[in-house]
């Protein structure tokens, strides 16, 4: 497996790793991906009160490929808004990163963890339980 | 995208010594002649280059026999083990295929055994495909009761090459040799590590490798037992060389390079073992005296002195490899293979998928040194905990939280 300068320069210097407190309600979380797969990705947004994304941490296991897509989009996400954060696809994700196609399945589960990140920061906002809205 | 180190980055340090070894310069020394003045084709009868090239072949295949207890007359050149397995398992099935039609092999065999078998299904003959027992052996019990009037051959390797294991080659040799069944061992991995004896070990057809061994590749050996005799269907056909077992015009340099490093491998293989041996437990113990949740695959001490696999739990085996890029190993991790399905060996023995994930195959050999893997040692206890300061599932398993009680959405 070869990997692009993109996918090394996040993998060896990740941004934002770490972990936000996920009983904080300004705290979304989104875990997705299976151990059994060989991929976890866990994505974390904290929202400020007029709703922008001002931080994000993330944790990953997974390939070279999957630690870099999570890294990626934590950086990508923050300061954006949560509908802005919503439409970033696996697509832009794979080419920023020029993951080969046995790769795009890494993309796919950033932006999974991002959209589940949003559901659960909305879903702890909500008295209704629409937190599936977003899926 | 990078393929290479750029010119002034040192190499990595090689330990996939189960993937492939170096040539030894002694044996690429022997060969050079038959590249060039003596390259006389070793069929020739007339002349004196092809005399010359027919007692160098002859004189490996002495060699290659003394290895292991055989004959200079019971040993085949071929391409590789992969050709070998091919011959002896096909071969041997089609030449009986009148009388009997059942073969025995087991799940942890290499790809080409178990594709042969395959193929062999596809013209009409069963295959049993015995799984392993936790530590990678085969259950003699399972195999003993597998055997039927019908079987005509049991194909068992003698060293697995993702986890080392050695399987009780003399118990089956003797049990096959008890119920009149043929035992053919892929020994690609097994020749020149642990002393071998197609006498002793009952063994009627075995498979050698040239690279796995500090020789050439692109050459084997099949052994082929001549009291009882065992016949085969050649697989490729033409002038009808090696007995008619195997024809095309034999590679000269690379057979002789054959024959050295199995002169090689008989005269060094007891020092070998006790050097690798004291090196591979060196750099276990480093290893897992600074890095908790470290399991070995595969029997602990029915192992070849030159292969370590392990599973380095909540980090995953591709990020690793390319965490150490520093160090040439490999992984049993889904990542590295075109399936995108994790080492069929490890899932064998029962290792859970997410444990197979995580594993990595430690290869060391004659030309490993001490510093070498100290330094292979320390880098992993480094950087495996830093990929685990990335893991989620480090950080639940330090919670306390038990992974497998969590629905995971497989994808």
């Amino acid at each position: 497996m070869s990997y692009s300068d993109k996918v090394i320069d996040h993998f060896e210097h990740p941004r934002n790793v770490g972990s936000l407190n996920k009983e904080d309600a300004h705290v979304g979380t989104g875990l997705v991906g299976a151990p059994a797969c060989g991929d976890v990705m866990r994505l974390q947004i904290q929202v400020s009160p007029d709703g922008i994304i001002e931080d994000a941490k993330f944790k990953t296991f997974g390939c070279g490929s999957a630690i870099a897509s999570s890294s990626l989009v934590t950086e990508w996400v923050k300061g954006k808004t949560l509908d802005e954060a919503a439409t970033i696809k696996n697509t832009e994700i794979a080419e920023h990163l020029a993951l080969p196609p046995v790769k795009i399945h890494c993309s796919v589960l950033a932006e999974d963890a991002i959209k589940a990140a949003i559901a659960d920061y909305k879903a702890k906002h909500s008295p209704s339980k629409d937190g599936q809205a977003a899926e | 995208m990078t393929h290479l180190p750029a010119n002034d980055q040192p190499r990595p340090i090689y330990l996939d010594y189960q993937a492939t070894t170096p040539c030894d310069p002694r044996v690429v020394e022997t060969m050079l002649p038959y590249f060039t003045e003596k390259f006389g084709n070793p069929h020739s009868r007339n002349h004196m280059y092809g005399w010359e090239a027919e007692e160098a072949v002859e004189k490996a295949r002495a060699q290659i026999g003394a290895l292991i207890g055989a004959s200079d007359k019971e040993i085949i050149f071929t391409s590789g083990a992969t050709e070998s397995n091919n011959l002896a398992i096909k071969g041997v099935a089609q030449f009986y295929k009148e009388k009997k039609n059942h073969i025995i092999t087991v799940t942890t065999e290499h790809k080409c055994v178990l594709d042969a078998c395959r193929h062999l299904e596809l013209e009409g003959f069963e295959v049993t495909y015995l799984p392993v027992r936790k530590d990678g052996l085969v259950d003699l019990d399972q195999l003993a009761a597998a055997i039927r009037e019908t079987t005509v051959l049991v194909s068992v390797m003698g060293v697995n090459n993702e986890i080392g294991v050695i399987q009780p080659l003399a118990e089956i040799g003797a049990l096959c040799r008890s119920k009149g069944v043929f035992f053919h061992t892929d020994c690609a991995q097994a020749v020149g590590k642990i002393p071998l004896d197609v006498e002793a070990m009952k063994i009627d057809l075995m498979s050698i490798s040239g690279h796995k061994i500090y020789g050439p590749k692109g050459v084997g050996a099949l052994y082929v037992r001549r009291k009882p005799r065992v016949r085969l269907v050649a697989q490729i056909n033409g002038g009808g060389q090696e007995r008619g077992m195997r024809s095309g015009t034999l590679p000269t340099p690379l057979c002789v390079g054959l024959g050295e490093a199995c002169r090689l491998a008989q005269a060094e293989m007891a020092d070998e073992t006790q050097r690798l041996l004291a090196l591979r437990e060196r750099f276990h113990q480093r290893v897992t005296a600074g890095l908790p949740e470290v399991y070995l695959n595969g029997h602990a001490e029915k192992r070849i002195p030159g292969n370590l696999n392990l599973s380095f739990a909540f980090v995953e085996g591709e990020g690793l490899m390319m965490a150490v890029k520093e160090l040439a190993v490999s992984s049993g991790s889904a990542c590295t293979s075109a399936s995108l399905e994790p080492s069929y060996v490890l899932r064998a023995l029962g290792v859970d998928v997410e444990m197979a994930h995580t594993s990595l195959r430690i290869g060391i050999g004659r030309f490993t040194t001490e510093a070498e893997l100290d330094f292979a040692a320390d880098l992993l206890i480094e950087r495996v905990t830093k990929l685990r300061s990335f893991s989620p599932l480090w950080e639940m398993a330090q919670e306390g939280i038990d992974i497998k009680s969590i629905q995971w959405a497989e994808h």
